[in-house]
């Protein structure tokens, strides 16, 4: 009983899968979220298949949430880094996207 | 991909950051398919966040444990990278239906 019932794409250029959107912008400068409350932003100049990246010039974000426990406020602040060429590795990855733009 | 892009970098001062926050330079000695690292030389980038130096020069880092691994930009051939990875996505290398 061998039966198709997946339509796999004979043309690998017929369908896009979500990879093929992350290939779309190499070269371009992406927005990374990351685990750990932490985001990039850099040049993407490679990835693979475990969403492993190598960005240039990146800029990270960490967010730190400090509450003062006497006058219970939460303050909530940012440390940035740079570096002009980091690996990250794929399993500390949550999203890709192009820069978020508040237009 | 990222197994061979190691391999050009061996010989080139490193620094991996770990999940638990640690930072550690060394020079690139060994990398194999599981992006496991050895480093020799190694010093601690922030002596407060790395403690039980003094012993160590040289140490074997798991794959899993880096978040991210630091590199001169000057050891990086972009184009060729970016070229590379757009094959990967066509064609990866480590299974896959293509």
């Amino acid at each position: 009983m061998t039966e198709e019932t997946h339509n796999a794409p004979v043309e690998p250029n017929a369908v896009e899968e979500p990879l093929d959107l992350v290939r779309l912008s190499l070269d371009e400068r992406i927005y990374v979220k990351l685990r750990g409350d932490r985001e990039l932003r850099g040049k993407l100049h490679a990835y693979d298949g475990h969403l492993n990246m190598v960005l240039g010039e990146v800029e990270e974000t960490i967010t730190v949430v400090e509450i003062n426990e006497e006058t219970y406020e939460e303050v909530i602040r940012t440390v940035k880094r740079t570096s002009e060429m980091l690996f990250v590795r794929g399993d500390g990855v949550i999203l890709v996207s192009p820069p978020v733009r508040t237009n | 991909l990222f197994y061979s892009f190691f391999k050009t970098l061996i010989g080139q001062q490193v620094t991996v950051e770990l999940k638990n926050d640690l930072a550690i330079t060394g020079i690139l000695t060994s990398v194999d398919q599981f992006l496991n690292i050895k480093l020799d030389e190694i010093r601690a980038v922030d002596d407060a966040k790395y403690p039980h130096m003094m012993a160590v020069k040289n140490c074997f880092i798991r794959g899993s444990v880096v978040r991210y691994v630091q590199l001169p930009a000057s050891a990086v051939d972009t184009a060729l990278l970016q070229d590379a990875a757009r094959r990967e996505a066509q064609q990866p290398t480590t299974g896959g239906a293509h």
